[in-house]
């Protein structure tokens, strides 16, 4: 076992809790985020129960799972994106470097979100020009003066994309007129404008070709140096490309999660290997 | 449990089918070459020679099969042990086969040649290799991981056998030099049945990871000590 690895998952369920042992020798060090005992009612539905996960930082983490296991849910916890569903209740702990995500004490939204950034499933650029959309959150959370210094930041970013190249000479068009890839991409360096530590991603290449997946997935690869990213995604093969940890989830629990060569090889839960295979799902 | 695509099944299905067939050819080609060398039968060895290409067939069909299956359906898991495994035990089968096929080779020399006593022995080294072979396919295809793990061990035994099938063969050569030639020819064929050994183990292996996703990583016991032995009677 990679003694770097450092995920771990402490499974409140007996059926799961087989892995458990072996997960511990994955370490504990050096976790970004943390979740104990998170749950999530949406109403009277119970959409995640009591999840225990830590991040490892500096490397991205694959959520995989069937439809309404709770990834998504998962995910947008992690900076309270589920605030903003007036049905969802939120009980449990969420920290970020130790500090508190959730209650009174809790770190600001506002400023959660600048450090914990977000990429949606389709690309939603803001119907502004490229470098406004770059912009806007180096404006809001007044990171840059106008002029020099925000053009800086705005080509940082777009380098960082992976865009600078293809819209250099277009930064004045609107950021909706470029290809879904670009946008999506644009939204990555929208994102990542601000220096968030960590970024969510929600199913970021579903709605783009497989050439512009292989470049966002090229770019995942090379922000993992500078971010921790957490990504949900419905193509197992993604999970296995791009991520370094991955983890199960089903029905609301974590089922497994492990180093992504472990969990695509020998999985250690059947209901994982069954779903990974195509067994069910 | 079956997979929700029922053709990746089928193509699962058609690699273990097109292996079992392979595993039971080579079965049949190792005990035709012992039987053609117990009972002097040139024509059976001819047989043997003639239809190791069959085996090289059956390899082929593999080897195609499991690019197919990596190509369309990049399996993960259980499913990419399998076909990984299916690969590299076609690699072991054929091998076998080849081994046997020298064999028999070799017992058409020897059938020009009158009778040397170690036979007996070499035969009794063949009929131990013959059933090692088929013990470890029957753990592989019976998805017997800790069955096939015990089969390396017997391994051992025929390691044993051989290397005091060596100093014996050596023993009559330099009693009367006019064996040496057939003593060679059972000398090579002897290495051929330990090898066959080896490869019988690997599969065992491959079994285990098949099953369990783990590597036997713990040193087998080599007791083939035929590479030491000099000419002098050792003391």
């Amino acid at each position: 076992m990679n003694p770097s690895c450092f995920l771990n998952c402490v499974r409140q369920d007996r059926r799961y809790n087989r892995g458990r042992g072996l997960l511990k020798d994955m370490g504990m060090a050096d976790a970004k985020m943390t979740t104990r005992r998170l749950a999530v009612h949406y109403g009277d539905k119970l959409a995640l129960k009591e999840v225990d996960l830590q991040i490892a930082a500096g490397e991205v983490t694959a959520l995989i799972g069937p439809s309404g296991c709770g990834k998504s849910t998962f995910l947008r916890c992690l900076n309270r994106m589920n605030d903003t569903v007036e049905s969802a209740r939120v009980s449990g702990e969420v920290t970020l470097d130790g500090q508190q995500v959730y209650g009174p004490g809790g770190i600001d939204p506002v400023l959660l979100r600048a450090r914990v950034g977000m990429v949606f499933q389709r690309p939603n650029p803001f119907p502004k020009s490229i470098y406004d959309n770059v912009a806007f959150g180096p404006r809001l959370h007044g990171l840059a003066a106008e002029g020099d210094e925000m053009d800086q930041m705005v080509q940082s970013g777009l380098e960082r994309a992976g865009l600078w190249a293809e819209v250099k000479d277009r930064l004045h068009e609107k950021g909706t007129g470029i290809s879904g890839g670009q946008q999506q991409r644009l939204c990555i360096a929208r994102a990542i404008a601000v220096e968030p530590e960590v970024i969510l991603m929600d199913e970021p290449c579903s709605a783009l070709d497989p050439i512009a997946t292989a470049k966002v997935e090229e770019l995942i690869d090379e922000l993992r140096e500078n971010f921790t990213i957490v990504i949900v995604t419905h193509s197992m093969q993604q999970a296995a490309r791009v991520s370094q940890f991955t983890a199960f989830f089903h029905l609301g629990n974590i089922i497994e999660v492990g180093a992504t060569e472990q969990v695509f090889t020998a999985p250690r839960n059947e209901l994982t290997q069954g779903y990974i295979t195509g067994r069910f799902g | 449990m079956p997979h929700i695509v029922k053709s990746f099944d089928a193509e699962l299905g058609k690699l273990e089918d097109g292996l079992a067939r392979m595993g039971g050819l080579a079965e049949v080609q190792l005990a035709a070459a012992i039987e053609a060398l117990d009972t002097r039968d040139s024509g059976l060895a001819a047989r043997v020679m003639a239809d190791d290409s069959k085996v090289d067939q059956g390899e082929s069909f593999i080897n195609e099969q499991t690019v197919k299956v990596l190509a369309l359906r990049a399996p993960v898991a259980d499913d990419l042990r399998t076909v990984v495994a299916a690969l590299k035990v076609a690699g072991e089968i054929e091998r076998i086969a080849d081994l046997a096929a020298n064999a028999a080779k070799r017992t058409l020399v020897l059938n020009q040649l009158p009778p040397v006593a170690p036979m007996r022995s070499l035969i009794r080294l063949g009929r131990l290799a013959q059933e090692l072979v088929k013990d470890v396919f029957d753990a592989y295809f019976n998805h017997d991981a800790h069955r096939a793990l015990s089969l390396r061990e017997r391994d051992q035994e025929l390691d044993d056998v051989y290397s005091s099938l060596f100093r014996e063969i050596l023993t009559y050569m330099i009693e009367d030099p006019r064996t040496i030639t057939p003593c060679s020819h059972l000398m090579f064929i002897a290495k051929n049945l330990e090898r066959i050994g080896d490869h019988a183990t690997n599969i065992s292996e491959l079994s285990y990871y098949r099953e369990t996703g783990a590597q036997v990583t713990e040193e087998r016991t080599k007791r083939d000590i035929s590479a030491f032995m000099g000419i002098e009677p050792q003391e």
